[in-house]
């Protein structure tokens, strides 16, 4: 008898109806948009922040540069000994005081200047300080050998390698701006997805033991049919939750940003605005136009389709291993030490999805964890946008089903064996013990 | 067929302990069968084994003449010693789902659970989580899930374990009715009495090994010592008892009467009849009591454990 549609029933309705899961359903989004907006917000006010520095420049060669900014005004003394200085700004509040020692050297100059202030200043002020300065000495330093400045301005050139493979496809740099998004956003949903809602399988399981119901339902049904369908009745609910997520989110996003006119973009990871400070040099129209171009590029049906069989296949190796762990174990503080070994190549896998496929897809390392089962996933979805040949793809799922295969298979054996073992928690080698029975 | 259920020669080991060494048992149809042993002598096993939760490693298993199979699961009905049922789910629900695990359609399962609610008094409870009742209540309805898809052959572990006496015997009752409808019950439980009460064929497991079976009466005839209570009022009680312990094999006894008598365990030889020890006892004085001792399960239990 096939009872599988009666089991994923039962644990999707339990999941969906359980009040935890539908508060966390509607506070998750909620909370985050929150979140982000109150950042976005804070970010804001620091920029708008007005700052006066103060500057005591001896030598009279830079000063000139500093001229007042948006929220950043430059106040230049003139005439004045560094402790007055030092006293005028700690009396009118400014922010600092910038002091570059007297010297008639251009090349002495760098190594005798100062920023005073209360508390210690913010990375971005000296950094943008130090800029400047450079900037202005060596400008200094070009008109001495006379060089004219206004003919290096002039003959500045921006150049942008147009990219195109042999096949005659065009590519850009937003080009892999573009894939890398999608690459990770892939990669990334998959992890997020194993982590919450394997989770969710494990404490399922362990219920089932705990309540001591295992034993009346296993006597009607084979037990890898009951795990398999927990597996998929939880991911049903968990891709439910997660369809939700994404529209109150999304609504609520856009509330947000009509309401309270904040750009959420503000808030913003460096990383981003590292890719940004990349696509600086072309304009904006051509950078939306650019953004269409890579979309249109994108291996798009191969996209969608290795991103169903690589999750469906990742979600499910790791799944069946919660699912294995929660059957050995009696309680959920007991399951660290098997969560362990599970965690590490999922963690392993984001990592080299982030740092190396980023700098390099095709590279040795991104290729070969792309093929090892339990990284494949995730690496191998992150690199797809980067146009992976099909004979990978294809030996890379060949492996991960099988290896999926003998995971529930072994999952399958644990479990069976697990649900029905009370008492202490079993070490290693009584698991691969229960294999045998 | 007059065995609902065969087990042959099954063995199961776990690592290197064994839980069953070559056991067979036999349950004829319509009995009520008790399934004894100590703790840890491998009736559970036994139990899962005929579940089809855990496979034997050798021997085979017939139900009803076929061999042990997926579609025998519907014919099982099994409420485990370790019992439970899911904390946060309706009880209506949760015995619709189970139920239906056990292949009965969505609407014959709750015209059926109706009937059975009803004939509680239970019909309340349909919309209240299994967490709000008490460890009884959610015993009766375990009971009515174990029951509901109407098995051949019935296994209850320590069927009355939680429930009050005026439960118990409520329970006891619907067992038996179920014998009458034509079910066959196997009965795993440590309470001798309840044994003597219901079974009609036991089986005795002990380390593993089967070292009693048959009809319940056979292993009491099998047991019986000719011993006889008597009870006799006498003026000399001593003179009378010297006499006695010449002829007979005696020991003092105990039980309660009204009077002053004589209270001796007289042991018989094979040769003598009850008969005359009793037309000798009455030449004596007034017999006021006269039993034959029947060994009891639990002295069945006990004596057999310990002799192996």
């Amino acid at each position: 008898m096939n009872h599988l549609p009666l089991i994923i029933k039962r644990e999707y309705l339990t999941k969906v109806k359980n009040k935890s899961f539908i508060v966390m359903t509607i506070l998750s989004p909620i909370l985050v948009i929150v979140l982000i907006t109150v950042v976005a917000y804070l970010s804001q006010l620091n920029n708008d922040k007005q700052r006066t520095i103060c500057i005591l420049d001896e030598t009279g060669l830079v000063q000139d540069v500093f001229k007042s900014e948006d929220n950043t005004t430059y106040n230049i003394l003139e005439n004045m000994s560094l402790a007055d200085a030092k006293e005028l700004v700690r009396q009118t509040e400014a922010y600092g005081l910038l002091h570059l020692e007297g010297s008639d050297h251009l090349d002495s100059i760098s190594g005798h200047i100062k920023f005073y202030s209360e508390d210690s200043p913010s990375l971005t002020i000296i950094s943008n300080l130090e800029t400047k300065i450079d900037k202005k000495i060596e400008n200094l330093k070009l008109q001495e050998k006379g060089v004219d400045i206004a003919m290096i301005e002039a003959s500045k050139t921006n150049v942008n390698i147009n990219q195109e493979s042999f096949d005659g496809e065009k590519t850009s740099k937003i080009d892999s701006v573009v894939k890398l998004f999608f690459g990770s956003a892939a990669g990334y949903l998959l992890f997020m997805f194993i982590i919450i809602y394997g989770n969710m399988i494990m404490r399922s399981v362990i219920e089932e033991k705990t309540s001591r119901i295992i034993e009346v339902i296993i006597s009607s049904v084979k037990p890898m049919q009951l795990m398999l369908g927990k597996i998929i009745g939880t991911s049903l609910a968990g891709i439910t939750q997660f369809i939700i997520w994404l529209f109150i989110g999304g609504a609520l996003l856009f509330t947000v940003s009509i309401v309270f006119g904040i750009d959420t973009s503000q808030a913003q990871s460096p990383n981003q605005q590292m890719i940004e400070g990349a696509m600086q040099n072309s304009n904006i129209e051509m950078q939306v136009q650019d953004v269409f171009n890579s979309l249109h590029h994108l291996p798009m049906t191969n996209l969608i389709i290795a991103f169903l069989l690589f999750f469906i296949g990742g979600y499910l190796l790791y799944s069946s291993l919660y699912a294995a762990i929660g059957a050995a174990v009696d309680n959920e503080t007991d399951t660290q030490q098997f969560l362990l070994p599970v965690l590490m190549p999922l963690i392993l896998a984001v990592y080299i999805g982030f740092f190396t496929v980023i700098e390099d897809p095709h590279g040795t390392i991104s290729t070969v964890f792309s093929f090892i089962p339990l990284t494949s996933p995730v690496v191998m979805l992150m690199r797809i946008p980067f146009g992976v040949p099909i004979w990978q793809q294809v030996v890379s799922l060949l492996l991960l089903i099988g290896t999926f295969i003998f995971t529930v298979w072994f999952a399958a054996k644990i479990y069976r064996v697990g649900i029905l073992m009370y008492g202490k928690k079993p070490s290693y080698k009584e698991l691969i013990k229960w294999i045998k029975y | 067929m007059s065995n609902i259920l065969e087990v042959q020669n099954v063995s199961k080991n776990f690592g290197s302990f064994t839980a069953l060494n070559k056991v067979s048992i036999s349950v004829p149809k319509g009995s009520i069968y008790g399934l004894l042993g100590p703790n840890g002598a491998g009736k559970t096993t036994l139990i899962r084994i005929v579940n089809q939760i855990t496979m034997p490693d050798s021997g085979q298993v017939f139900l009803d003449g076929t061999p042990l199979s997926g579609v025998h699961i519907k014919d099982i009905g099994y409420l485990p010693e370790e019992r439970g049922l899911y904390k946060s789910m309706k009880v209506g629900e949760q015995a619709l789902y189970l139920a239906q695990l056990k292949g009965l359609s969505h609407k014959e399962a709750k015209a059926r659970l109706k009937y059975w609610f009803e004939r509680l008094e239970i019909g309340d409870w349909w919309n209240k989580k299994i967490q709000e009742l008490s460890k009884g209540m959610a015993q009766k309805i375990q009971f009515v899930v174990t029951v509901l898809h109407q098995p051949k052959l019935l296994i209850f572990d320590e069927p009355f374990s939680g429930f009050d006496p005026i439960n118990a015997n409520l329970i006891k009752d619907e067992i038996l009715k179920l014998r009458e409808d034509g079910a066959t019950v196997i009965f795993s439980t440590h309470r001798m009495e309840s044994v003597e009460e219901l079974c009609d064929d036991i089986c005795l497991i002990h380390k593993s090994n089967k070292i009693l079976d048959g009809k319940l009466i056979d292993i009491k005839r099998q047991f019986k010592t000719n011993t006889y209570e008597v009870g006799i009022l006498v003026h000399n009680k001593e003179t009378l008892e010297q006499e006695l312990s010449k002829k007979f094999q005696t020991s003092t006894a105990s039980f309660k009467t009204l009077g002053e008598e004589l209270k001796l365990n007289i042991k018989l030889s094979d040769l003598e009849k009850p008969n005359d020890l009793l037309s000798y006892l009455c030449n004596q004085g007034q017999v006021s009591h006269f039993v034959e001792l029947i060994p009891s399960v639990n002295e069945i239990f006990i004596q057999t454990v310990k002799n192996h």
